[in-house]
């Protein structure tokens, strides 16, 4: 491949509610299965892209966690590799991460030291399947300095959490905003940009002496009008998980076939860490319609357009609707749960009432104790 | 000490199940294979180097076990070596026996020269701390020590059983007794010391088809060596038969099993290939069933035990069966109480175990249990009906069932030798 990858997964936002209170978005859980960063490395892995940065700084437990051994992703070769940088002090550097061009800064020699030609550069909380090669096809046919990969966003997510751009009829990148107040378009920033290497580290010493940290403030709004920028519409499948809605939303996506098809059987995979848990069990009483269950969960109770991550406990006589229940989390005999997101390894007590209106999401977070039930 | 897992037997009981595969590598409990369980409890026990012995149809194995990583058997030193038969330059010869296979593997015990050698076979279903049986070894300074579970005394006489005197050292040996005077059964589990392993094998290295149970104990036993019985008390299910197959993975799905894989204690570890969640749709109902990763469920299960990456399309019931990984049953199919291997189509609007329960006309030893058993690879064509007692091995087609019925007791098997 003729680029390296960096992940941006250092973020938090105050969208995500009290989820974000436990980890970084990029570690959210998505679909039963995953983390949201899997979706980036896996499309990183599968685009033979073999030398990944991920840069974390917010509440990185729960992605160090994930990211414990790089081979669930197939990287960890001889050549190349997953690196995973979090601030750190140096003689020349007391500080944290300033802003997403700075955490490139203080890692410039993992740069520096590559030699392929380009980078391509992915936020950790989109959801989407990508072969970036295309994209650097495009942004070389293009002559481009930048490539942004942009999504077109309907109702009802909102384009003003995003960077918003206008493209004219070439694909050229004319105008450019960030979070506008009032967006001109739907056509939004998917967080992917592919730059050469040369210029990119060009472009990151002068700012710093500048004393500018934001590489999409920084580096594409400021530069927009004298470098070539190009968008590159992403066609299929992309949800962005920044806020407790479009996280809501994209985990019940999931529920439609044609998207499981897309992300569970179609080439390539999306990879994640393996837990060597059991399969899933199902008890007399248990009763699941239109839902996703992970491995480890044992279930007693009725569980319907939900969806059950990763070693969750229903008791007897349960209702668990339109909800997502992270993992570990047990809950208790006799329990109702509607428009719900119930924070991971929480032990709900039995006989509870955790109900949203709906068109309302709920997030329960409970630190009961589970074996003085 | 060192492991030397014995995985080279074809398990023929098993009827087409093991046609490919050898029995080892057989499915299990929806996502597990059965050499999982000693791989398991060998790594759970601080073994980290075991030396696994492959010569029926080891494909399956070999990939399954690759380098080990699942089990954290990827070591720098020792952890997994898969050894097969191989050509020597005075003779070649099959693994003949399970003692000769590890006497012609003298070598890679010499590499390690391990204090003890554990001996295991890979045919049980069990969760055991090797560790506790190597304490119980030393602290009785024993040459041999054998693992035994108490059986029910009228069931003894199927087993080799021990008599030993109140310490627990060996007395006396019975080898499938009429009258049992003991119901300590041996597990084929040894540990040995390994200077009087590695004597015993030299010594007994011209024996035809060389046994332990059969020839190295015994010899062991006559030289005055010091043999000892642990007993073992857990769960422990030979799967050697397709009855004793199947029921132990309905025993999965009892409320709370007696082997119970929810443990966060003593985790059985094996190579999952698929990540995504199971669907189960709104049209399908499921309990009493364990189910596999990534397999989609529009019709019914009950009591069952499926593998992953399976999809049971609407209307299809499918009841006290095992459903192995990748296989599809179709819509409007009623599936009673069979066994199906992985990879398997079944066609639409089909019956499996119908009509009243025959015996297998060519085997009826093996298909037996008022099963329906079918091979991997396998497809079924549509609206056919089978009945008890039957195997079904290959690509079939309905020219292939007279009258659309396959009668209980037939076997029906379209490739290879079986």
């Amino acid at each position: 491949m003729r680029a390296i990858g960096i992940v941006l997964a250092g973020g938090n936002s105050s969208r995500m509610r009290e989820l974000s209170n436990k980890r970084a978005i990029a570690a959210m859980p998505i679909a039963g299965g995953y983390r949201s960063i899997d979706f980036v490395l896996s499309n990183m892995s599968n685009s033979h892209i073999q030398k990944v940065a991920v840069f974390t700084q917010y509440n990185a437990k729960s992605l160090n966690e994930h990211l414990n051994s790089s081979k669930w992703w197939d990287f960890g070769r001889k050549q190349g590799g997953l690196y995973v940088f979090t601030p750190t002090t140096t003689p020349e550097n007391s500080y944290w991460y300033r802003g997403t061009l700075d955490a490139m800064a203080q890692n410039l020699n993992f740069l520096k030291s590559s030699h392929e030609p380009y980078v391509v550069i992915a936020s950790g909380d989109g959801i989407y399947k990508m072969d970036y090669n295309k994209v650097l096809e495009y942004h070389i046919a293009k002559r481009a300095d930048f490539t942004v990969v942009t999504a077109d966003i309907a109702e009802p997510e909102d384009p003003s959490r995003f960077g918003v751009l206008t493209v004219d009829r070439d694909g050229r990148v004319t105008g450019f905003e960030e979070k506008p107040i009032n967006a001109q378009t739907s056509t939004v920033s998917a967080g992917i940009y592919i730059v050469r290497r040369r210029l990119l580290i060009e472009l990151i010493e002068k700012s710093m002496q500048e004393e500018r940290y934001d590489f999409v403030k920084d580096i594409l709004i400021r530069y927009k009008s004298v470098k070539k920028i190009y968008a590159y519409p992403i066609e299929t499948y992309w949800s962005n998980i920044s806020s407790v809605d479009a996280y809501y939303r994209t985990n019940m996506d999931f529920l439609k076939k044609d998207i499981r098809d897309y992300f569970f059987k179609q080439y390539p995979d999306v990879y994640s860490k393996v837990d060597d848990l059991p399969p899933a069990k199902y008890n007399v009483g248990a009763e699941v319609k239109n839902s996703l269950v992970s491995s480890g969960c044992i279930i007693n109770g009725k569980v319907e357009d939900s969806i059950l991550f990763k070693e969750v406990y229903v008791g007897n006589n349960c209702t668990i609707k339109n909800s997502i229940i992270l993992n570990d989390v047990y809950i208790g005999d006799n329990t109702h749960i509607e428009n719900c997101i119930v924070e991971s390894r929480d032990t709900i007590r039995a006989n509870t009432d955790y109900i949203a209106e709906d068109g309302d999401i709920r997030i329960v977070i409970e630190k009961n104790e589970r074996y003085a039930l | 000490m060192i492991a030397m897992l014995l995985a080279g037997g074809q398990g023929s009981r098993l009827g087409v199940l093991t046609a490919d595969v050898a029995k080892p590598a057989v499915a299990f409990g929806g996502k597990y294979r059965i050499i999982d369980f000693p791989l398991s409890n060998c790594i759970n026990s601080g073994v980290d180097t075991v030396g696994v012995l492959t010569q029926y149809q080891p494909l399956r194995l070999n990939t399954h076990i690759g380098i080990g990583i699942p089990w954290d058997l990827d070591r720098n030193v020792g952890g997994v070596s898969i050894l097969p038969p191989y050509e020597k330059s005075t003779s070649s010869e099959w693994y003949t026996g399970t003692a000769n296979a590890i006497y012609q593997n003298l070598r890679y015990m010499e590499y390690y020269n391990p204090d003890y050698v554990l001996i295991l076979g890979g045919d049980h279903i069990y969760k055991m701390d090797y560790e506790v049986m190597l304490d119980f070894h030393k602290a009785n300074k024993a040459d041999v020590t054998l693992a035994t579970i108490p059986v029910p005394m009228e069931e003894a006489s199927r087993f080799g059983v021990v008599i030993t005197d109140e310490n627990k050292q060996i007395q006396e040996f019975e080898e499938k007794p009429e009258h049992p005077r003991s119901n300590l059964a041996s597990m084929g589990i040894y540990i040995f010391s390994w200077p009087v392993l590695r004597e015993a094998l030299i010594k007994l290295k011209d024996q035809p088809a060389c046994d332990f149970g059969k020839h190295i104990i015994p010899y062991c036993h006559e030289k005055g060596n010091r043999i000892f019985a642990y007993e073992y008390n857990g769960y422990w299910k030979d799967v050697g038969t397709l009855g004793s197959y199947w029921e132990s993975n309905m025993e999965l799905i009892d409320l709370i099993p007696v082997f119970n894989l929810y443990e966060e204690f003593w985790k059985i570890y094996t190579k999952s290939d698929r990540i995504p969640p199971q669907y189960i749709a709104s049209d399908a109902v499921v309990d009493k069933a364990i189910i596999g990763e990534a397999s989609e469920i529009y019709g019914e299960v009950h009591n069952s035990v499926i593998g992953s990456g399976v999809t049971i399309e609407e209307g299809a019931i499918v009841r006290d069966s095992i459903i192995m990984s990748s296989t599809i049953v179709k819509a409007g199919t009623v599936i009673d109480k069979s066994i199906i291997a992985e990879n398997v189509v079944i066609g639409e609007n089909c019956k499996l175990g119908v009509g009243e329960e025959v015996p297998n006309i060519v085997k009826p030893d093996v298909y037996a249990f008022g099963l329906v058993t079918i091979g991997e690879d396998s497809v079924i064509p549509d609206g056919v009906q089978i009945g008890k007692n039957t195997a079904i091995s290959g690509v079939t087609e309905l020219s292939d069932y007279p009258d659309g019925i396959l009668a209980g007791g037939e076997t029906l098997i379209k490739v290879g030798d079986r």
